[in-house]
């Protein structure tokens, strides 16, 4: 038995502890946020946040797993949408989707981080996660305009 | 527990009253509504009836009934045969559909490419969803409007020419208090109306669509209703597909291309965890486990014995393009001759020569391929993002010799699909392995499985000649094309499809394959165009397989042709923008207005980024960072771009960052500016990551590009600074109430290699001629012109 915190609540599952947490997530607790993209630890599709700290779920040990871990369920409080998730919407930052677990969590443990993140530090931030939809442009936005940053129109007309 | 998990949007159709099923009855039943199912029972109880029914009837596109249905609550749920990859095409067709019905945007719904519940509309390909398929949708829901004022006509016993239609309802125009609601009219009610059409691209009713000026829904800039649920995590994906009693397969691919499979040692996985059984047919393998990690586990610990093949199945990546270049064609197309070509290139003041090369580029998808097949009942349901559900559904069918009726494919949310993807492979798999288990199997691709394995786009060389007069006009061009196309893969052809190769299954006729010619809109009085194909030495069981990439030979074309125009414009010494505009107001060509469109977007383009008008190079330039811009256009079917991008090369390092993007582009009427902005944007950067990173790189055995180390793709910090999409609508009547609507999936795709190479080059004096511009290649010609 591995017991783990999730979006404040524990849970027990009865599996080999060293398991992938991405595994245990999806398939035992039903989480559709983090998702398969590589196993690797090098495209970010799978990203939980344990303890404040963006995690690789995919090479993250199930039973290593024993802080606090929230996934993109998890993200949003009393009903309301975190305001990166807001921000996604806002900038329409998303192509099919997939990867942007990956992106909003991983900018949500950089915001906790640096609340005000220069565009270097966004883009060094981010570096590791990836997108083959190529929202990055868009998600970079999202992020500054979470961080009540000005966004530069730069749509065109 | 486990719960069968549903699209959102079928989930959503089934709890408002509308369930698959009862519809399917529903339509089949005569006139009376058989709708008790869904509206009785809880939706878990509903969806578990759903999975279990069958046979599953292809929907009638003829009848009005298979496309839109009025609920009670007085909303309505459009069924579409096509798929979104991404790009936000179900907000587009909602819009469309929307718009014609007469019914507010946010009181509807769509259902998407599920073969037994949305009629056959191909699913998606070609960009063309909003340009072609997006029309019978409007006309079908025209009809819907049409219909319900017939019935309003009687209900309110007012001609329909008294009547005026206002978001789902229908009042007197003369006496606004008699007045009755779509639902009242047929919520929960067939319209029974029938359709003509010889095809469904033709799907008509008596109705005619709405004039551009009419129009209110299309042109606004909705957000996607997708999104929301993929920011707050609530959407289920295919990857979230689970039925009752599920299992896990993984794969396990040959260690060296062509190998043949000659045992197998159960006892290396037979104790393992979860083991459940090693399934192999031919040279396909696959293990399966209760559990995924299991599963994943397993692939990997088991031994078995392969026999190396005799001959290399391929040249190193490194001599592809000689290997390409002594290769004899295997197809070859019939030269495409204008003018005097010969006689042209005699007379010319000038003959400038110049070769181009671009490896085999991959899809590598974000999300491996995946899909989960459930065999009850003795059917199979796919839970899938295959972009051509239908196909799948068909091919499967043929695949396992079952009646199509027994077979469906639910097509569910995935990773984006800009072509003929592994998608594909593994729905075929996942069906395979649940007919051989007798219970549903998930398979997921690995990483290493899915970028090596995968469809590639074709590598191609190019030769090309032109001739210049003594006014650095282009009189003559020769254009010479090869491309490693043999044996292109279709889509889910039973046949072709991996496991089947892998089963030793063989068509009777290998595909050709195709290699291109441009896309020309230029005034060229002279030229004769060539394409070859050859192959490589194994055209089976290989991971250097061909199939359609996004403009499946758009990107590699354009990169040589358009970067040739620009060698002309340079060694005519005219400013490469301008040349490319004379030649194109010269140009007889003009089929839908594309010559005035191409001006304009050219311009418009132009006029954003502050083209400054002068010959390439730039003036040379001191100092570690050279700056320059470069253009190249093109078009796609009726849609033109303009796309002008400005470099930073390092000339320490070879780095390359593309500082900025201006891209012009017009596709008509746009449904969405948002939207198409969005495709359009992320589409440009896609082209960048095949610019600036894609290769498929191998050795003789096998693929060396595995994974995002070994096969790195754009990454945020390649992102430029600042992009401008610019749509433009450069119709010579631009407010035309007929105004078309073309496609904005691939063309932005198309001209970025082409253009980030003139961009180097005006900053460098250094022409790059191989894709992608990786910082060691750029270097290196830097370092050969003495400009490093
Ligand atoms: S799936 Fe975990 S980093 Fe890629
Ligand atoms: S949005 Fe599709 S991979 Fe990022």
């Amino acid at each position: 038995m591995v017991s783990l915190r999730v979006n404040g609540a524990t849970h027990e599952v009865d599996v080999d502890p060293a398991t992938p947490l991405l595994y245990v997530l999806r398939n035992d607790l039903r989480l559709s946020g983090p998702r398969f993209g590589c196993g690797l630890g090098q495209c970010g599709t799978c990203t939980v946040i344990i303890d404040g700290v963006a995690a690789r779920s995919c090479i993250v040990n199930v039973g290593r797993a024993s802080g606090e871990i929230t996934t993109l369920e998890g993200l949003s409080k009393d009903g309301a949408l975190d305001p990166l998730q807001q921000a996604w919407i806002d900038e329409q930052a998303v192509q099919c989707g997939y990867c942007q677990n990956g992106q909003i969590m991983t900018a949500r443990a950089l915001l906790n981080k640096n609340p005000n993140p220069t565009d270097a530090e966004i883009r060094q931030g981010m570096e590791g996660v990836l997108c083959r939809c190529m929202t990055y442009y868009r998600v970079q936005a999202a992020i500054k305009r979470a961080a009540g940053r000005p966004v530069t129109p730069s749509r065109g007309a | 527990m486990t719960l069968l998990r549903f699209p959102k949007a079928i989930e959503d159709a089934l709890q408002a009253g509308d369930l698959s099923q009862s519809r399917r009855g529903f339509l089949g039943a005569s006139g009376a509504l058989v709708f008790s199912l869904a509206i009785s029972a809880p939706a878990g109880k509903a969806l578990a009836q759903v999975a279990a029914a069958g046979p599953y009837v292809d929907p009638d596109f003829r009848q009005l009934d298979t496309w839109i249905v009025i609920h009670p609550d007085n909303t309505a749920t459009f069924f579409v045969g096509k798929t979104d990859g991404g790009q936000g095409t179900g907000t587009a067709f909602r819009q469309m559909m929307s718009d014609e019905l007469d019914i507010a945007f946010d009181k509807t719904r769509v259902v998407m490419g599920t073969t037994d519940v949305t009629p056959d509309q191909g699913g998606s390909g070609g960009s063309d969803a909003i340009e072609t398929d997006g029309w019978p949708m409007r006309r079908v829901a025209a009809e819907a409007r049409r219909a319900l004022l017939d019935l309003a006509s009687k209900r309110l016993d007012t001609p329909v020419a008294g009547l005026v239609v206002r978001d789902g309802a229908i009042s007197v125009t003369a006496d606004p208090t008699k007045s009755v609601t779509y639902a009242e009219l047929v919520g929960g009610k067939r319209f029974d109306v029938a359709l003509t059409g010889r095809n469904i691209n033709d799907t008509t009713g008596v109705a005619t669509v709405k004039r551009v000026e009419e129009l209110r829904v299309v042109g606004q800039s909705l957000p996607r209703y997708d999104i929301p649920p993929k920011v707050d995590g609530s959407q289920t994906w295919a990857v979230d597909a689970k039925r009752p009693g599920m299992v896990h397969a993984r794969n396990v691919k040959p260690p060296m291309v062509g190998a043949k499979l000659r045992s197998i040692d159960q006892s290396s996985v037979s104790s393992l965890p979860g083991f459940i059984k090693v399934v192999s047919a031919g040279n396909y393998v696959a293990v399966v486990c209760e559990r995924e990690e299991q599963a994943i586990r397993a692939a990997r610990q088991l031994k078995a014995v392969w026999e190396p093949p005799v001959t290399a199945p391929f040249p190193t990546s490194e001599k592809l393009f000689d290997y390409m270049r002594a290769a004899t064609p295997t197809s070859a197309s019939a030269p495409e001759v204008k003018g005097d070509p010969d006689a042209a290139f005699a007379r010319a003041s000038r003959v400038i020569e110049a070769e181009f090369e671009v490896p085999f580029q991959g899809h590598t998808a974000i999300g491996p391929a995946h899909a989960m097949a459930d065999p009850s009942d003795g059917q199979i349901t796919i839970y899938s993002n295959d972009m051509k559900s239908y196909g799948l559904r068909n091919g499967v069918a043929e695949f396992l010799k079952m009646p199509r009726e027994r077979v469906r494919v639910v097509y569910m949310e995935g990773p984006q699909v800009y072509g003929r993807t592994a998608a594909d492979d593994v729905g075929f798999e996942a069906a395979f392995l649940a007919r051989e288990l007798g219970r549903p199997v998930r398979v997921q691709w690995m990483r290493d499985e899915e970028t090596a394995w995968d469809t590639k786009g074709p590598a191609y060389t190019f030769k090309l000649r032109g001739g210049l007069d003594a006014q650095g006009r282009l009189v003559a061009l020769d254009y010479v094309a090869r491309a490693v196309d043999y044996n292109h893969l279709g889509y889910n052809v039973p046949d072709t499809v991996l496991i089947a190769q892998l089963m030793g299954r063989r068509p009777e006729k290998p595909p050709a394959g195709n290699a291109e010619t441009p896309a020309v809109m230029y005034a060229i009085p002279n030229s004769r165009m060539r394409a070859e194909v050859v192959s490589l030495p194994l055209a089976w069981e290989t991971p250097l397989r061909t199939g359609n990439l996004r403009d499946p030979n758009g990107p590699q074309v354009t990169f040589a042709f358009e970067s040739f125009i620009d060698e002309l414009a340079q060694a005519a010494g005219a400013d490469p923008l301008q040349f490319r505009l004379d030649m194109i107001a010269a140009s007889p060509e003009d089929a839908a207005f594309r010559r005035a469109r191409s001006l304009a977007t050219i311009r418009a383009a132009a006029e954003t980024y502050g083209w400054d008008k002068r010959p390439s190079p730039r003036p040379r330039q001191n100092g570690p960072v050279l700056t320059g811009r470069g253009i190249a256009y093109t078009y796609r079917s009726n849609t033109v771009v303009a796309m002008i991008a400005e470099v930073e090369v390092n000339r320490d390092t070879g780095h390359v960052f593309v500082k900025r993007l201006v891209v012009g582009h017009d596709c008509g009427l746009v449904i969405n500016p948002a939207g198409a902005r969005s495709a359009v944007e992320c589409g440009s950067l896609h082209g960048l990551s095949r610019a600036l990173w894609e290769e498929v790189q191998f050795d003789t055995q096998k693929v060396t590009s595995v994974n995002w180390v070994s096969h790195p793709s754009l990454r945020h910090s390649d992102t430029p600074e600042k992009i401008d999409v610019v749509l433009v609508n450069g119709d010579p009547n631009p407010k035309r109430s007929d105004l078309p609507h073309y496609g904005a999936g691939e063309t932005s795709h198309k001209p970025v290699i082409a253009a980030v190479a003139n961009a180097i080059y005006d900053a460098t004096g250094v022409r790059l001629r191989r894709a992608p511009f990786r910082k060691e290649r750029v270097l290196a010609a830097l370092k050969a012109a003495g400009r490093a």
